[in-house]
């Protein structure tokens, strides 16, 4: 992936564009639906789903509590198994970190399991500065690569894109990346695939160097553990001589038995699944099976901070199963990519101003980036209270001067409200005007209709209602039907 | 190194400031009224059709019965020579004509070469149909049941479980675990699901009662 994230627009702008894009509406409205109504009926067949929510949600919070105490344990589970434990404090740390084992072992080239963490750090970008080559061996992660294009879902990286661009991509980039696309290649899902496992076979069979994250590490036996389709996790995980794993340090669960919860609650949330084909778990090094040298590499990143805020503490409980993306409204019309972060939708929304802070104007509108409909908090299995953080985060922006624009109209807004004669004429006024308001609204307001329409103004104010009602009048709603602007 | 362990230890514990000093974090309360499994029918029969949901193929024998099962199962994928781990019993394959050869000493290229690979299995869960390869006996290192491009796994009645927590208590997490539920897939393209990706396209279980 070369493509960064600098420089991009506010969500308001980039959404603007992508609900514009009628492909990409059409792919993420068939996508989102399709892997909601998967994960409600599995999600139906256990009836003691609310009981595995809540425990899901307690064991995270025991852990963020206390995690000093389980990075502590999981650092000597993971020694004593023969494995090297690493800590990096942000994402240049990380990256050298990984730069140099990978320098270590002599080679240049490595193969990646699907990891947001190091999305996140962009590890492949600081790899290729120094000349090694990162990669990607999930199937939407290689048409992301290929493409030079940046994920937009964290369970299908490529959700924007359909079969014809995917072959287009191929035919175009394999070459270039190393076993071509076969000559006469279809757009045929199944073609696809195939031309994917050629390309990549090479890549598993002879790169000696693996990078992956982990969905959980066990802090009192040191386990690490992968979920994943296709086997192209179980290829970085088991053939290479070494594997480097980055793991943010939220993704602790105490015991090997809180798996019991977690292997439940991850699939049947995240691809609508009562499995995911394939979960690898391993411990340090086995001796004559698999890599026989093992590093974890600690990410914090920003992870503290968030741990901090005791509202926003509850994002790092996430097992990033995007069950929110997938039933959100907003980004099942926005897609991934307006939301300028390698987490995107309701999620996205909390975990990325929390990790890079609010400062750019990017971050500060993404606390803004949702309808607050309350949809991710029910489906979230380990019950983030996406919303609560969403508010509390708008408050942090709003103090921190965050939105000029809002201040103002709020502050224009509390001088009408505060006084019932003020509040009064202006219903009025806004009554008489009715039939004149655009769709749009100008000057500083035009932010706020870039992403709604602006509302219906009723032609009645309540309280004019009522006073009417009460004194017998006919209302201007009954001597003329309401006519609407649309 | 150590720097930038005692600074991410202390980033935490800072952030940590309104926990109380003397919360352990068993006064974090976990509840446990989640249900061990979830009776949604008797386990072997369920493990079928789950696993046939997968489009694993699926074959329930009497014990008597393995060595043909197995000898058939070769004969019609039309297998020449696959792959088993040295420690397999060898009457599970006393009736094929498919030459096996034992998988320990293989190095990735011969593994490549091979047209299936046959293993036991350490667990199964009939709720989601998952079969947990250990290691252990009958199952070899985990290059085995990876590389080839079809896996014939033989199931015993008494290492199928119902549900997720009792396969998780039975496990040793020591041993590198592979977790199988149906073949390799992918549903990244268009979300149309396509069986084989990577690992082995074609899963054939044979469940002994």
């Amino acid at each position: 992936m070369s493509a960064t994230f600098m420089g991009m627009p506010a969500f308001p702008e980039a959404a603007r564009a992508a609900t514009g894009d009628a492909q990409l509406r059409h792919n993420l409205r068939k996508a989102t639906r399709t892997i909601r109504d998967k994960r409600a009926a599995v999600v139906e067949e256990l009836d003691d789903w609310a009981g595995l929510r809540a425990a899901g949600a307690a064991i995270k919070n025991r852990t963020l509590r206390h995690l000093d105490t389980y990075l502590e344990r999981l650092e000597e589970a993971v020694t004593a198994a023969g494995g090297t434990v690493h800590w990096a404090a942000d994402a240049a740390e990380a990256n050298a970190v990984v730069t140099d084992l990978v320098r270590a072992t002599g080679h240049d080239e490595v193969v990646k399991v699907k990891s947001m963490a190091t999305q996140e750090i962009e590890l492949n970008e600081a790899l290729a500065e120094a000349g090694i080559t990162a990669y990607e061996t999930d199937l939407a992660e290689l048409i992301v690569q290929l493409g030079d294009d940046t994920p937009s879902h964290i369970l299908v990286p490529a959700i924007h894109r359909n079969r014809s661009e995917i072959r287009e991509i191929f035919r175009a980039k394999m070459a270039e990346w190393g076993v071509p696309a076969p000559d006469g290649l279809t757009d045929d899902p199944r073609a696809l695939a195939e031309a994917a496992r050629t390309h990549l076979r090479e890549k598993f069979l002879t790169t000696r160097v693996a990078v992956s994250g982990a969905n959980f590490a066990v802090a009192d036996t040191g386990t690490m553990v992968v979920l994943e389709s296709e086997g192209n996790g179980r290829m970085c995980l088991t053939l290479p001589e070494t594997l480097i794993s980055v793991v943010g340090i939220e993704k602790i669960v105490p015991t090997w038995a809180d798996l019991e919860v977690f292997l439940q609650l991850l699939p049947r949330s995240s691809t609508g699944e009562r499995m995911n084909p394939y979960t690898s778990t391993w411990t340090g090094v086995t001796p004559g099976d698999g890599p026989q040298e093992f590093h974890l590499v600690l990410l914090d990143n920003g992870r503290t901070d968030t741990l901090a805020d005791q509202v926003g503490r509850q994002a790092l409980r996430c097992i990033r199963c995007s069950a929110c993306l997938n039933i959100c409204p907003v980004y099942e019309r926005t897609g991934g990519h307006a939301y300028g972060s390698v987490y995107p939708g309701p999620i996205g929304a909390i975990l990325t101003p929390q990790l890079r802070g609010t400062a750019s104007e990017i971050d500060a509108s993404l606390p803004y980036a949702s309808s607050l409909c309350g949809a991710c908090y029910e489906v979230c299995p380990v019950a983030i209270d996406i919303p609560e953080v969403l508010v509390h985060l708008r408050e942090r922006v709003t103090e921190g001067g965050g939105h000029a624009a809002e201040r103002t109209a709020m502050a224009a807004a509390g001088w009408v409200l505060e006084d019932r004669r003020r509040l009064t004429l202006a219903q009025r006024a806004a009554a008489k005007a009715r039939g004149l308001v655009p769709r749009r609204l100008p000057g500083p307001g035009a932010a706020w209709t870039d992403t709604r329409d602006v509302p219906d103004i009723p032609a009645e104010s309540f309280r004019d209602q009522w006073r009417r009602r009460e004194s017998g009048a006919p209302g201007r709603n009954e001597r003329k039907k309401r006519g609407g602007r649309r | 190194m150590s720097a930038s362990r005692e600074h991410v230890l202390a980033r935490v514990r800072a952030a940590l400031a309104d926990v109380p000093r003397d919360e352990k974090p068993e006064d974090v309360t976990v509840p446990d009224d989640y249900a061990r499994s979830h009776d949604q029918g008797e386990p072997i029969g369920l493990l079928v059709d789950r696993l046939e949901d997968y489009k694993a193929v699926v074959h329930r024998v009497g014990a008597a019965d393995l060595p043909a099962a197995v000898a058939s199962a070769m004969a019609w994928r039309n297998t020449h020579r696959v792959v088993v781990p040295a420690d397999l019993p060898a009457d599970w394959t006393s009736q094929t004509a498919t030459r096996t050869v034992a998988g320990d000493e293989l190095d990735i290229d011969e593994l490549d070469a091979v047209d299936g690979v046959i293993t036991g299995c350490a667990v199964a869960i009939a709720e989601t149909g998952t079969i947990v390869l250990d290691g252990g006996a009958g199952q070899g290192r985990r290059a085995v049941t990876l590389i080839p491009d079809y896996h014939l796994c033989v199931v015993r009645a008494d290492q199928v479980v119902a549900g997720v927590p009792e396969a998780v208590a039975r496990l040793d997490p020591r041993r590198p675990l592979t977790w199988i539920s149906g073949p390799s897939a992918t549903s990244d393209i268009e979300l149309d699901r396509v069986e084989g990706v990577h690992g082995p396209r074609t899963l054939e279980v044979i469940i002994v009662e």
